[in-house]
């Protein structure tokens, strides 16, 4: 972990300097797509503040300047895969935002979704040394969390301390200051596994871009479809991407769980092109214009040609009413909303105070997805877009984008993770002149 | 029953709000993708670099522009060929009938100082004018001492001098000839003769130039005497002397000399002096006007008032203010 946790603030440092830079970029690195945002950072606008407008959520800080998305490749189940198309791909879409931002962008922040996310709870609790809570303490009490067996080659994505609790007293989200005795926190960490991030690392260097942030894709497009109550009550996002569905829990503003299905749209295009022996990119296509997943009786009459061109008249002048679409889609919809369904019953979301689901992402957009997600996961399920954010051009408003804009708003007022925190001085023990620094801020 | 193809059922065409742009993702359908070379997207970034943006937009050009001047001018004869090339079409340009100036006219001077101005022009007409130095011209001419204030002017082709003349008021007669003052004392020109100006008054003495003010002042102050007068003296560069035919002479003070004349005036009115045998009427102390009797007069005064006895003469140079007032008192009296 010390290693991961010593990158991490090094990527902390890095995303500061960006935004001292004033420009950075957002990349979400999809199975069927890789978008990517330039953000301008340059304060939040005083004329603003003084009508009264609050700072939304740091989002005024921030403007949209530069957008672009492109087929993704060499990505599979939201993993990079073919390391050289991957390259060529973030290439392309960097060197489009930059075009249109007219600036050069030399930091960038990645989401993926893939990469097996894992959630385990942490909990510690230690003594308060003074009256009051300090640094120290909440130092401490962050590194008493029994680390977890998380595996060999895996590593820590997120660590977000989600709860602390000062004897008696739970639901503090700032204990510093308080007085009390037994400080006690329990913690959120995700996992994943590290060659996935090292492989995102290496495509990314390789573009001479600076890594300057890593995200879990589930978590913020959490963050960006999720309204403030629903995170606040508790909910779930949904996000059904190209070849991964991210499930991410949110409770008290906090993400408590994340987990993915190694499924998406992309299964469904296979699904269609297999069974209707067409190419990939017809499937797509048939999938996006005509897919569904309730039929009805006018289903049975609405007749698609399949078209292609292989030479064989047969072949290309078949059509297959919309009935027939839809009954190779709706299995495979109804899979990935059960395995989603699953990963949820495990997580315990039937024990949160309020179980709004949230469905979000590129597949979301499948007309009657809502209907059938309603009787799979629960009453309470609506499709979500991104948050509006300033500048965002009008094609990037969609579901599909609600991972990238998501990062937005992380990168803007991100959440504190552990290795924001100090380090507790007992480990410090071999850096006498860091001991030293740390007693003089203390003391003065 | 409508057959589908693979074109949308329903074309939705974004609604764009005011001011927002189109962006069009990724690439229309049927065109193959390829990614940028590393080498361009280098490049690109590198274009994008504000340094690198200024250099190439600003610095390139001028870098460029200087050097290939400083290559061309680095050798000796072109840049002398140049300069050659700049004064011919200097010249060439100043040439031009449009600078042609072709005739003088000088307005509002007397036939000598047209004369003179006419002298002072450096170069013969026609000539273009840009070689005039109208400055050094119009200095020139202003320093002729008839001239009080001159203007010079190039309008269509012809050179206007306009000159103000200066106004003699006054003659002033020095040892090496008589020159005609303006009011300011300023010379305007020389006279041979007094009788060439009749009408104007004379003054003499060293410095009286210097005073010509205060010297009309007494003139005009001493209106009634003017028939009888020759003249005013400056003494001393400090006062003046008013000279009465018969070289008979008043002498006026230094400080306001005008009022000492109104003085002489009012006991002339009075006493009827001017027309008594006096030699010289002293007024330089106002409380104590004197006056210096000639021989003749100072000896019949004298036996007058029972001084001396007739045919007996006694050098007196100058009667006492007791004497003189018991003058004017045994004159009033009668």
């Amino acid at each position: 972990m010390t290693d991961f946790y010593q990158s991490q603030r090094a990527m902390r440092a890095m995303r500061k300097a960006a935004m001292q830079r004033g420009v950075v970029a957002l990349l979400d690195i999809g199975t069927s797509k890789i978008a990517c945002l330039v953000l301008r950072f340059d304060g939040s606008d005083p004329a603003l503040e003084a009508e009264g407008v609050g700072p939304l959520a740091g989002q005024s800080k921030f403007r949209v300047i530069g957008a672009a998305t492109t087929q993704s490749r060499g990505v599979r189940f939201g993993e990079i895969d073919e390391m050289k198309k991957t390259e060529g791909a973030i290439r392309t879409v960097v060197q489009a935002a930059q075009k249109m931002a007219n600036t050069r962008v030399d930091h960038v922040i990645a989401c993926f979704a893939g990469a097996g996310p894992r959630s385990y709870g942490l909990a510690s609790e230690v003594e308060v040394l003074d009256a009051q809570v300090g640094e120290q303490d909440v130092a401490r009490v962050l590194a008493g969390c029994d680390m977890p067996d998380i595996g060999m080659g895996r590593e820590v994505l997120h660590a977000h301390p989600v709860n602390f609790a000062l004897d008696h007293r739970s639901g503090l989200s700032d204990p510093r200051g308080h007085v009390g005795n037994r400080l006690a926190v329990d913690m959120h960490l995700l996992t994943v596994e590290t060659s996935a991030v090292q492989n995102l690392i290496y495509c990314i260097r390789r573009s001479d871009l600076e890594l300057a942030g890593v995200a879990s894709s589930a978590y913020v497009s959490g963050l960006s479809s999720l309204v403030e109550d629903e995170q606040e009550l508790g909910a779930a996002c949904i996000d059904i991407g190209g070849g991964a569905t991210g499930v991410s829990i949110f409770m008290k503003k906090h993400m408590i769980f994340a987990d993915t299905v190694q499924m998406g749209g992309d299964s469904i295009t296979h699904d269609i092109a297999v069974g209707l022996q067409i190419p990939l990119n017809m499937a797509e296509r048939i999938k996006t214009f005509h897919g569904g997943v309730v039929a009805t009786g006018m289903d049975d009459r609405e007749m698609i040609e399949l078209g292609g061109n292989s030479g064989d008249w047969e072949k290309d002048r078949r059509q297959i009413s919309r009935a027939e679409l839809i009954g190779i889609m709706r299995p495979r919809v109804e899979e990935i909303l059960e395995e989603v369904r699953a990963i949820l019953d495990a997580a315990g979301f039937d024990h949160l105070p309020s179980q709004q689901v949230v469905l979000t992402g590129g597949a979301s957009q499948t007309p009657g997805l809502d209907g059938l997600a309603a009787r799979i996961l629960g009453q309470n399920v609506r499709l979500g877009r991104p948050l509006r954010v300033q500048g965002l051009p009008q094609a990037a408003t969609g579901a599909g984008f609600s991972s990238v804009v998501g990062l937005a708003l992380s990168a803007a007022s991100p959440q504190d993770e552990v290795w924001d925190f100090e380090i507790p001085a007992e480990r410090l023990q071999g850096r006498p002149f860091r001991r030293a620094i740390r007693w003089f801020r203390e003391n003065w | 029953m409508r057959p589908l193809n693979g074109e949308p059922r329903l074309r939705r065409e974004p609604v764009l709000q005011a001011g927002q742009r189109r962006v069009i993702f990724g690439r229309r359908g049927g065109q193959r993708y390829r990614a940028p070379s590393r080498l361009a997207f280098r490049l690109q970034r590198l274009w994008l670099t504000p340094v690198v943006r200024a250099l190439t937009r600003i610095g390139a050009p001028i870098f460029a522009v200087t050097l290939g001047l400083g290559l061309w001018f680095g050798d000796e004869g072109r840049r002398a060929d140049f300069v050659q090339w700049v004064d011919d079409v200097k010249l060439q340009i100043q040439n031009r009938p449009e600078f042609r100036v072709s005739e003088l006219k000088v307005e509002g001077a007397g036939p000598e100082v047209e004369e003179a101005a006419r002298m002072l022009l450096p170069i013969e007409l026609p000539a273009s004018s840009f070689a005039i130095d109208l400055t050094a011209y119009h200095d020139a001419i202003a320093r002729l001492d008839a001239v009080q204030d001159a203007a010079v002017i190039v309008r269509s082709g012809t050179l206007e001098v306009k000159v103000t003349e200066r106004q003699p008021v006054i003659l002033w007669r020095t040892p090496n000839g008589i020159e005609m003052l303006d009011a300011g004392g300023h010379r305007v020109a020389s006279l041979t003769r007094r009788d060439a100006r009749p009408d104007l008054p004379l003054i003499a003495g060293e410095g009286a130039d210097a005073a010509v003010p205060e010297a009309l002042e007494i003139l005009s102050a001493a209106e009634p005497l003017l028939p009888k007068m020759r003249g005013l003296i400056r003494m001393g560069e400090r006062r003046w002397d008013i000279a009465l035919a018969d070289n008979r002479r008043i002498l006026l003070p230094s400080k306001n000399p005008a009022r000492a004349v109104e003085e002489v005036l009012s006991l002339d009115r009075s006493d009827d002096l001017l027309s008594r045998d006096f030699a010289v009427v002293d007024m330089r102390n106002q409380d104590r006007p004197t006056i210096r009797l000639t021989p003749n007069s100072l000896e019949q005064f004298q036996i007058v008032t029972g001084q001396i006895v007739p045919e007996k003469k006694t050098e007196t140079t100058r009667a006492s203010a007791r004497s003189s007032d018991t003058k004017s008192n045994a004159k009033a009296s009668p």
